[in-house]
């Protein structure tokens, strides 16, 4: 309807009342287009005209309409409606004629047919602009989310704190539209770990904008007072007043003694988090009012303890509240059970849960809401625990950064950091860090499209005798086409591009490859046996 | 942070040295050219001196392609000297060998 209305204001009137002096010379004659008159969406004048035959007299109309009198005033003696695919789009509205003669049938039909080219001519300039309009919409929302991204990405730890016994292991992907989820985890001076999942209601910029600013109080709080209780009231009263109304914040704040697996932890609204051990998975209770709606919230405390082999696992609303193409939601029953299961295979919980969401959406799924998955595990020996022979990874390094061409040196230099002391030297490390600058030149340019905004995620752990790099981008489920062998005589010919060696390099340097994609995040997994290095 | 790429050529015994320094990579590719222009323009044989190179990704291998493919329209015989044993190493898995005579030195490059 908007459409309708903003042609009708287009209003076109061929001279005004100077136009009555007996002047014969035209170029004399003043045109000024006639005031705008807008035509109400309701007035039966729009009725009228869309099943007008041809151009009307407003002087014979009776018609009871605000707009036909507006027009009279306005000095309009004929109108003539613009019709395009059956629709009225606008009208050419004239005065009177300058010989002040009536119009004769020749005149209205000279202006029909006038009428009957305008309309497509002018729905096109009209479809015209509403495009450009729509682009210009599209690109606004566009650079509002890569700021929300880059403010969202700044704000996660770029490293996860690993206490000797414990695996720590984090999994955080936006939604397309970037909600406001966020996780941290911090290594306290007392050697106790605090750790934190929330979620901002709302999207975009303003939920980006109080992620940041409550994870930066929730840090500043848990260093000052520690215990998590008096942490979520200090940071609630400090958002109280600070945020948006109708915009708050679920916030579960913790700290753990890695030496005892005691643990403490208040919660702010958010989903409750899951232990499983032996028994299987359950959830640990605790409640308090989301931060930010009401200011001076006291927040219970809850304790527990965690034995060797078991998991604390927390979670946002992206998995529990994920729909399948039915509308049945995941829910947190579900959840439950999946964090239940006996471990199978490779990966923890997080792998699990993720495994099993793909396989309740289905392919294809937009992700309706940022996925933030919190794991603390007691025990390399977990694994064991759990009936698996081979033990978890030691993760010796765990980074990310931004896709901007350039920082896969960056990468490669702190993974040879880690990789040395893990007993990689001379020709083989000299290997490794050239495999892994090529692979992170594939995930910054082909999988993240050198978007700053988007991470590469490095991680490397020693598996028993192996090191293993894991190099990490959202290029989706696409896998890395795996090209034939370069021809460096074809190449030479000018027959083959002189590019495409860096997937052949990274296979011809490491001693495995392989590549996983995980809903959206493609990994790749490069292997260096560590024997060679004892043996030599 | 990164150590800019630098080429320039010079005339050693009759053959075109290009002096290659910094990180070679899919960025150095005008310079590399326009180092070749002059070697070519002064001298038959080309001579690539790694020796500064301190990093080379698969984007700088395929300038060194190119620069091959050039060398060998013009028919010019193309060695190289200052590679590190890494490198060494790539330049045998990419069977760039076939077409660069490696040399450990200048001295024997230019012999």
């Amino acid at each position: 309807m908007t459409v309708f209305s903003q042609a009708l204001r287009r209003v076109v009137r061929r001279g005004d009342r100077a136009a009555a002096r007996p002047l014969p010379d035209e170029s004399a004659v003043t045109l000024a287009p006639a005031p705008a008159v807008e035509i109400a969406d309701h007035d039966p004048l729009i009725a009228f005209l869309q099943s007008a035959s041809g151009p009307v007299d407003l002087d014979e109309l009776k018609l009871d309409s605000a707009a036909v009198r507006e027009l009279r005033v306005a000095g309009v003696k004929l109108v003539v409606p613009l019709i395009s695919s059956g629709e009225l789009i606008g009208t050419l509205n004239l005065g009177p004629r300058l010989s002040e003669q009536e119009y004769s049938s020749d005149d209205r039909r000279l202006l029909e047919s006038l009428a009957g080219q305008a309309a497509p001519a002018l729905r096109v300039a009209q479809l015209v602009r509403e495009q450009e309009a729509e682009a210009r919409e599209r690109q606004r929302m566009e650079q509002e989310l890569a700021v929300a991204q880059l403010i969202q990405q700044h704000f996660l730890p770029v490293e996860i704190p690993q206490p000797a016994g414990w695996s720590i292991e984090a999994f955080y992907r936006p939604a397309r539209a970037v909600g406001g989820d966020f996780y941290d985890v911090l290594e306290r001076p007392d050697g106790t770990i605090a750790f934190t999942v929330g979620d901002v209601t709302d999207k975009g910029v303003p939920a980006a904008m109080v992620m940041a600013a409550t994870r930066s109080l929730l840090r500043a709080a848990g260093e000052e007072l520690g215990d998590p209780g008096a942490v979520l009231a200090r940071v609630n009263d400090l958002l109280h007043g600070d945020i948006p109304s109708r915009m708050f914040v679920t916030c579960l704040y913790g700290v753990l003694d890695p030496r005892t697996g005691s643990l403490r932890f208040a919660n702010a609204g958010h989903n409750l988090p899951f232990v499983r051990s032996d028994d299987g998975a359950a959830e640990l209770t605790a409640t308090g009012m989301p931060l930010g709606l009401m200011a001076g919230m006291a927040y219970d405390e809850t304790e527990a303890r965690l034995h060797q082999g078991e998991v604390l696992l927390l979670h946002s609303d992206g998995i529990a509240e994920a729909h399948a193409p039915d509308r049945e939601m995941f829910g947190i029953p579900r959840l439950s059970e999946v964090v239940a299961q006996p471990r199978e295979g490779r990966g923890g919980v997080i792998a699990r849960v993720l495994a099993e969401l793909e396989r309740f959406t289905g392919p294809g799924w937009e992700q309706e809401d940022d996925i933030t998955l919190l794991a603390l595990r007691w025990g390399g020996d977990a694994a064991q625990a759990d009936g698996e022979a081979a033990a978890a990874p030691e993760v010796l390094a765990e980074f990310q950064v931004p896709s901007e061409a350039g920082n896969e040196r960056e990468v490669m230099r702190r993974v040879a950091e880690a990789a040395g002391p893990a007993g990689l030297a001379g020709e083989r490390l000299e290997k490794l860090k050239t495999a892994v600058a090529e692979t992170a030149m594939n995930a910054i340019e082909h999988g993240n499209h050198n978007d700053p905004v988007l991470p590469v995620r490095v991680r490397v752990a020693r598996q028993a005798h192996d090191l293993l790099v894991e190099i990490s981008d959202l290029g989706g489920d696409r896998p890395i086409p795996i090209r034939e062998t370069p021809d460096i005589e074809a190449k030479l010919r000018g027959e083959q591009e002189a590019r495409g060696w860096g997937l052949f390099l990274i296979q011809s340097l490491v001693d495995a490859m392989q590549v996983d994609t995980d809903q959206g995040r493609r990994t790749v997994q490069l292997v260096m046996h560590l024997e060679d290095e004892n043996d030599g | 942070m990164a150590e800019r790429f630098a080429a320039n050529a010079r005339i050693h015994d009759g053959a075109g040295v290009i002096d290659m320094s910094g990180e070679l990579d899919g960025g150095a590719g005008e310079q590399l050219q326009e180092a070749y222009a002059q070697a070519a323009a002064g001298a038959e044989r080309i001579l690539l001196n790694f020796a500064g190179v301190s990093y080379m990704n698969s984007t700088g291998i395929a300038l060194v392609v190119e620069l091959l493919a050039r060398a060998r329209s013009e028919r010019r015989p193309v060695h190289a000297f200052g590679l590190s044993e890494h490198y060494r190493q790539i330049f045998e898995i990419t069977r760039l060998v076939d077409f660069v005579t490696i040399h450990s030195d200048e001295a024997s490059a230019v012999a």
